[in-house]
């Protein structure tokens, strides 16, 4: 019998887009670390400067300077990949994954779980069983883990609405980490842009688009390593899966077809600030970005992000308002009953 | 070689006779399992915990630290039911339901069982389950105990006896389908030979049960959810893998609001109504205005929608007034008194503490009793008297004299084994078994159910909580002779 088309739970697609972002945030950092460790071996520089970087890049400066202090490459190490009170770490992004995986597995397909599942038992016996050399493969297999979701995904899941929740939620992640790690590259490495890179400062941008896998790409289509060709490449191209621009077109592809408006129109709140960075991204002249500064205008973009994210979140994923809260508790409240048996 | 040193120890065992030669239905089974390489059932027994674990069919364990999930422990050598003991049971599974069903009715409308005083009133009033709220209330097809999981247990006398009925909010069904799926794949040749009767059908059973008991007047596919207390709940692996089967959504209770008397959920485009509700949260939590105030997980103003007939509900609230030890104890006059019939299925003799002289005989014989809180579940508040020492013993004396009308005792049965893979050879473990049974235009019962096993030796709890696990339950479909292979 052919059912008619099942409506999607605000919650359910609430952790759908959720569950993917934290699977691509663990990504990313894993990315960011592997990248660094491989740096570090080109560079005679002191440890400190290039370690802290990475934690700027993650958003958590505050957080890692309470807890840890100095950045070193085994603090920052730990407190990105394993550390359980840091929220961002690679633990947590696969632990929360999880938790919102384990919520919605009766709409994710049971391939797409056990992947899951078995990143999160990895990750926890690593942690359990920290071995330095073999840092470098964890990442990798993190990294190759997280592919083979996004295929798993790809492969098993309907591509019905809440497939498209999941994919909002992933290119709204990676566009944020993509404006992240220019963002702090910019900051620490260059003051000036227009300033040609010594060697050192070469590798460092070579690595930013190793970060996001960007290299092979950028070489065929620029060649030289020129920082504002890298900065205009990971913005504005249109084809690079992690460049902001191709995120968010096509972000706002999956955007329509979870409200179903019409070509032409605009009906939701998300929909108008999606169309109106999509147009800017589209439009944007490096010359002016470089006139306003990098900084700032990274800054605005990321702005521009969080308000799609707080207008999907107003769009769709909203309870009744004043249950919003509960929500947190109840799930700490059991009840002890029949339940408790089998 | 895996069965040399079996020994049956005086107990019934499901799968040998007293002279430790194989039962016939059995026959077949163990000369598979004799036949195996040596080491083969241990590797199948560790790949099936691996399997279990990767796709994460756990439970929660209370009082744990949290995230605390373990696999439901799972022995591959199932326990086997011939095909006409069977359908003996399946008979007295639905004539005990039948009554009971009869019961709750009663209790919530007329009381003429308590009129006629076959049970005393104090008896209902004093039942932690029975509620108030639940009065006059008429459930869509006069269906009370839609989902019930019976605990029998067999004697070392041979006879079968119901020990719990198990009607509020009964689990561990997944538990049947996915040992299903494994033993499939260790057993595949068996199961040709056995011709063992398939459990598969349970979710479009359990989903055309649901679907029958829609409000009049709603679609023709009306909206069916299954409402979950969340992922922390013992149980969510269960009522996420029966949404998935069914195909309908699972929510919570922040999912559902309730807006004139009609149930809706939050959907992405707005609300939706929502027609029949499967709710696995008990009673107490299930709507703050109703029941307990406290409640976070409930859904304020489902009990009213409930009694408006805008949404059924699946258990009906208020069923659990039979789920009593001391109503179990008159199960067999219930069944007398509404269907005219004798008892099918045995009781296991029941000593009622409020009643002077059996609370005499209960407190002189605490050594050798079982002694059962009347409204726990889950193995909880249970005193197991040949396996407790003096200080246990005199603790629950001190209860009992508290709190009598609480407090019920039965012999201790000494429950059937079934061999079970320990190490490297095999042992017998107590079991138990609870089928599942439906109830919406009519009765259906599973062909088998969850058979849990107590794996720590000697012990007599099943319970997952206390140390159980689980095993496949074969019922076969032929008269009990293993078919030629």
């Amino acid at each position: 019998m052919n059912r008619a088309k099942r409506p999607l739970l605000s919650r359910v697609a609430d952790s759908v887009y959720w569950m993917a972002r934290y699977i691509e945030r663990a990504e990313n950092v894993a990315r960011f670390i592997g990248v660094n460790l491989h740096l570090q071996l080109d560079l005679p520089l002191a440890p400190a400067h290039q370690w802290q970087p990475l934690i700027d890049t993650s958003g958590d400066t505050e957080v890692f300077k309470e807890k840890r202090g100095e950045a070193t490459e085994e603090s920052v190490i730990q407190f990105l990949a394993f550390d359980d009170e840091n929220p961002n770490s690679i633990y947590s992004c696969l632990r929360f994954a999880r938790e919102n995986a384990r919520s919605v597995r009766e709409t994710i397909s049971s391939e797409m779980w056990e992947q899951i599942n078995s990143m999160y038992l990895q990750i926890q016996l690593q942690r359990a069983t920290p071995q330095h050399d073999a840092l470098p493969e964890v990442l990798r297999n993190i990294r190759l883990s997280c592919h083979m979701f996004q295929g798993i995904t790809e492969a098993t899941m309907q591509h019905d609405e809440a497939w498209h929740f999941l994919r909002l939620g992933r290119l709204m992640e990676r566009a944020d980490k993509t404006s992240r790690i220019l963002d702090v590259k910019y900051f620490i490495l260059l003051p000036s842009p227009e300033n040609v890179g010594t060697p050192y400062d070469d590798l460092h941008w070579a690595a930013v688009l190793k970060s996001v896998s960007g290299f092979e790409v950028y070489r065929k289509q620029r060649g030289r390593i020129s920082p504002i060709d890298i900065v205009e490449f990971l913005v504005t191209d249109r084809e690079f899966p992690r460049a902001i621009r191709h995120c968010m077109e096509v972000a706002g592809e999956s955007l329509r077809a979870i409200t179903g408006t019409p070509a032409g129109q605009l009906k939701y709140p998300s929909e108008q600030l999606m169309d109106v960075l999509r147009g800017e991204l589209e439009n944007v002249r490096m010359s002016a970005v470089i006139r306003t500064g990098l900084h700032e205008y990274l800054d605005g973009l990321q702005t521009k992000m969080n308000a799609i994210g707080e207008s999907l979140n107003q769009d769709f994923f909203v309870l009744r308002p004043e249950k919003k809260l509960e929500g947190v508790q109840s799930q700490a409240q059991v009840q002890r009953s029949e339940e408790a048996r089998a | 070689m895996l069965f040399d040193s079996y020994q049956t120890q005086g107990f019934h065992d499901e799968m040998f006779d007293a002279q430790g030669v194989p039962r016939p239905e059995a026959r077949l089974l163990v000369e598979t399992i004799q036949s195996l390489e040596e080491g083969q059932l241990l590797r199948s027994q560790r790949a099936a915990e691996r399997l279990l674990l990767q796709m994460g069919i756990t439970f929660n364990v209370y009082g744990d630290s949290a995230g605390a999930e373990r696999i439901f422990p799972f022995d591959l050598i199932p326990r086997i039911v011939r095909a006409d003991e069977w359908e003996w049971i399946e008979r007295g599974l639905k004539q005990r339901i039948h009554a009971l069903n009869a019961f709750i009715y009663d209790i919530y409308h007329d009381k003429k069982i308590l009129k006629d005083g076959i049970i005393p009133e104090e008896v209902i009033r004093s039942a932690a389950f029975y509620r108030p709220q639940c009065e006059g209330i008429h459930p869509p097809l006069g269906v009370w105990c839609h989902i019930t999981g019976t605990d029998l247990v067999r004697h070392s006398d041979g006879q079968i006896y119901v020990l719990e009925d198990n009607l509020r909010v009964p689990s561990g069904v997944s538990y049947v389908l996915e040992n299903r799926d494994l033993m499939k794949r260790t057993f595949p040749s068996v199961f040709e030979g056995l011709r063992v009767r398939p459990v598969a059908e349970y979710p479009d059973k359990l989903l055309e049960m649901l679907e029958a008991i829609a409000p009049p007047g709603c679609p023709d596919t009306p909206t069916v959810v299954l409402l979950t207390p969340g992922i922390y709940n013992s149980a969510y692996f269960e009522h996420s893998y029966l949404a998935r089967q069914m195909g309908i959504p699972l929510v919570e209770g922040r999912d559902l609001s309730v807006q004139d008397r009609t149930v809706y959920m939050q959907t992405t485009k707005g609300l939706r109504r929502v027609d029949v509700v499967y709710r696995r949260i008990d009673d107490d939590f299930m709507d703050p205005e109703a029941f307990r105030p406290d409640s976070l997980l409930g859904v304020p103003g489902l009990l009213d929608a409930y009694r408006a007939g805008n949404v059924a509900l699946a258990n009906a609230p208020g069923n659990g007034v039979a789920d009593d030890k001391v109503v179990y104890a008159y199960v067999p006059k219930i069944i007398r008194y509404y269907l005219g019939e004798d008892p099918i299925l045995q009781n296991v003799p029941t000593y009622l503490c409020w009643k002077d002289t059996e609370r005499k005989h209960v407190l002189e014989n605490l050594d050798k009793l079982v002694v059962k809180a009347a409204n726990e579940a889950g193995g909880y508040g249970m005193l197991v008297g040949p396996h407790s020492t003096a200080v246990q013993r005199e603790q629950f004396a001190q209860k009992i004299e508290a709190n009598p009308r609480n407090y019920i005792a039965q012999p201790t049965l000494a429950l059937s084994t079934v061999p079970t893979l320990i190490e490297d050879h095999m042992e017998g473990r107590h079991v138990d078994l609870r089928p599942y049974i439906l109830f919406g235009k009519d009765i259906h019962v599973m062909a088998g159910g969850l058979t849990r096993v107590a794996l720590r030796k000697g012990s007599l709890v099943v319970n997952s909580s206390q140390g159980g696990g689980s095993k496949d339950t074969w019922v076969l479909s032929d008269s009990g002779k293993a078919v030629a292979s």
